[in-house]
């Protein structure tokens, strides 16, 4: 273990060495203890609705399969053949009775159990299908969110939510009384390394910055809404590196102000909403349509930011995928949802008028933590008014640097753990 | 009176010379009012309206994305990219009367901060005939990509 840097030299309370975004050696331990020993994000409910259904994702490096079973079950599962290491499964997403591997046709169930096995007489009694099937991380799930760990010995996922739960209800009220669904993602990369993502989704001081042409883009309502750094929201640190960053304090919880006036730009969505829908009904889906108005970050792949998913997956040290993927109302009136739709086109995504312009920034930093040595990236920013309150947790403005801080505290938490348990694999 | 493959192709042929030189303001005069510029995501889709497209612009927001361009104000556009693009393999799938519908492949170079990016593109056309001249009333672009996971495009493909 001599040659693994020590993660305590890169990080002190309120900054980090540079190098924290480009030591390989550092990425490989974090690939190792933050992505087999944390809970990570690995689909929406909405993506396998049926019995049969699956997509296939990453857990970290690792492919995986995330299927449900006859019974409804939902199961993480490496992809990978236990024969010779093959993938059995290489389309995005689908509806199947089995894997079957396409080497030498291990046929595996939906809960990865090993059904199959061409010509077995060869094994002669050397070969305990039962003990073979597609190796299963650990799953849990939250108001739909699927999380997967390799790790058996770490707490279970309603203690690492913890106090992010209700941020995740709130931000599910984008359902607008539907259940929410996904409608397709953007994907796109950048050189560059993950965590400079990370801290991206919990600066609301880049907005007004990098975000400009956007802001140019959209009407003046939206734009005094998005107008928030120096108003009245807040950053709260909510323990395990979760943070939440309320950017419009009038838009956390969607249920209230109904009354509220119809923004201009809704207003012709509205009467057609009121075609169909009761006053009170074409409020509440107005202002789901809206978004919500925090970003929740989640350690360390997903963030519920606005309107949208956010899911990181760190390629390699210098290299990152994001995809960002829209949410709409599962069953809720298309009008809404081709609205949310036009919405999120508008601002993510590589075409986007917003998504570039981070990405250029991210990319930048990239480029920049390059040069010199030794020099500190400041974290800082909202500490001398940051205060711990009644329940625990630290707050301080919105455009502070509590989140960023606050994944940092658990980044090095885990990156420094004795390896607690057992892992599956 | 039947729009020609010549009539067609020269008219896709200015656009993409507008569009490599920057000319994005007479670019937006290549359009119908309602006129539609769409990059999907979805190699299937033809129902741009109800899934989530790359873009799906209408005339206010191909105008806006003009603005972005050459507004000097987004960090990923100041300035934007150059391109050269080639449109080769024209097919005339239907025309009738004013209308017809033009595929044809693209394939576009992209500089931009010493990158070299590229992408190929099938793009089908749909053009009509109105008093001011021939105008694009539907641009597909179907990337080769489109289901990858892309990076940041700051210009008008």
């Amino acid at each position: 273990m001599s040659d693994q840097p020590d993660p305590r030299s890169f990080l002190s309370a309120d900054r980090a060495d540079g190098s924290i975004y480009n030591d390989p050696a550092l990425f490989d331990m974090e690939m190792d203890r933050i992505f087999m020993h944390n809970w990570i994000w690995v689909a929406h409910r909405s993506e396998i609705p049926e019995p049969g259904d699956f997509i296939t994702t990453f857990v970290g490096p690792h492919p995986v399969i995330v299927s449900r079973d006859r019974k409804g079950t939902v199961h993480v599962m490496l992809n990978r053949c236990r024969h010779r290491a093959a993938t059995v499964c290489e389309q995005h997403k689908g509806h199947t009775a089995s894997f079957v591997c396409p080497y030498h046709g291990w046929a595996y169930g939906l809960d990865g159990a090993l059904r199959g096995v061409p010509h077995q007489n060869g094994y002669g009694d050397d070969l305990d299908k039962a003990s073979l099937p597609l190796v299963n991380l650990r799953v849990a799930d939250y108001q739909g969110l699927i999380f997967a760990t390799f790790d058996h010995a770490i707490p279970d996922l309603d203690s690492w939510l913890g106090a992010a739960k209700p941020w995740i209800d709130l931000f599910m009220k984008q359902g607008a009384g539907w259940p929410v669904k996904t409608m397709g993602e953007h994907k796109f990369t950048f050189p560059g390394n993950w965590k400079i993502q990370l801290e991206n989704t919990t600066d609301a001081y880049h907005f007004p910055i990098v975000h400009k042409s956007f802001l140019d883009s959209v009407d003046q309502e939206t734009q005094d809404i998005l107008n928030f750094v120096g108003g009245k929201g807040f950053v709260e640190d909510l323990g395990h590196g979760h943070s939440v960053m309320v950017m419009i304090p009038e838009l956390v919880d969607l249920d209230d102000n109904l009354d509220a006036p119809i923004p201009e730009r809704f207003l012709e969505l509205a009467a057609q909403l009121a075609e169909t829908y009761p006053p009170e009904k074409v409020r509440q889906i107005i202002r789901a349509v809206g978004g919500s108005g925090f970003n929740l970050n989640l350690f360390p792949n997903l963030a519920c930011s606005m309107a949208f998913f956010r899911v990181l997956r760190p390629l390699g040290v210098s290299q990152t995928e994001i995809r960002h993927i829209a949410i709409g109302m599962d069953g809720g009136p298309d009008i809404a949802n081709q609205a949310r739709l036009r919405l999120h086109e508008h601002f993510q995504g590589p075409m986007g008028f917003g998504t570039p312009d981070d990405a250029e920034a991210w990319d930048r930093v990239h480029r920049g933590a390059l040069a010199g040595r030794d020099i500190p990236i400041l974290l800082n920013r909202g500490l001398a008014h940051e205060e711990k309150r009644a329940d625990g947790h630290l707050y301080s403005d919105v455009s502070a640097e509590t989140g960023m801080r606050a994944a940092y505290r658990q980044w090095l938490a885990a990156m420094t753990a004795e390896p607690a348990g057992e892992t599956v694999a | 009176m039947t729009i020609t493959l010549d009539e067609a192709v020269a008219l896709v042929t200015l656009e993409a010379d507008l569009l490599d030189h920057g000319q994005f303001h007479d670019w937006l005069g290549l359009y119908t009012p309602g006129g539609r510029y769409v990059i999907p995501i979805d190699p299937d889709a033809e129902d741009f309206e109800n899934v989530l497209n790359y873009a799906y612009d209408d005339a206010a927001m191909r105008a806006k994305r003009v603005e972005r361009l050459l507004g000097g104000r987004s960090i990923s556009a100041a300035p934007p990219a150059q391109t050269v693009r080639l449109l080769s393999r024209y097919r005339m799938l239907a025309s009738d009367g004013d209308a017809c519908t033009l595929r044809c492949a693209q394939y576009l170079k992209e500089l931009r901060q010493h990158r070299e990016r590229d992408y190929a593109a099938n793009v089908t056309y749909r053009l009509v005939r109105t008093p001011d001249g021939l105008k694009i009333d539907l641009k597909v672009i179907r990337l080769l990509i489109a289901t990858e996971a892309l990076t940041a495009v700051s210009y008008i493909l």
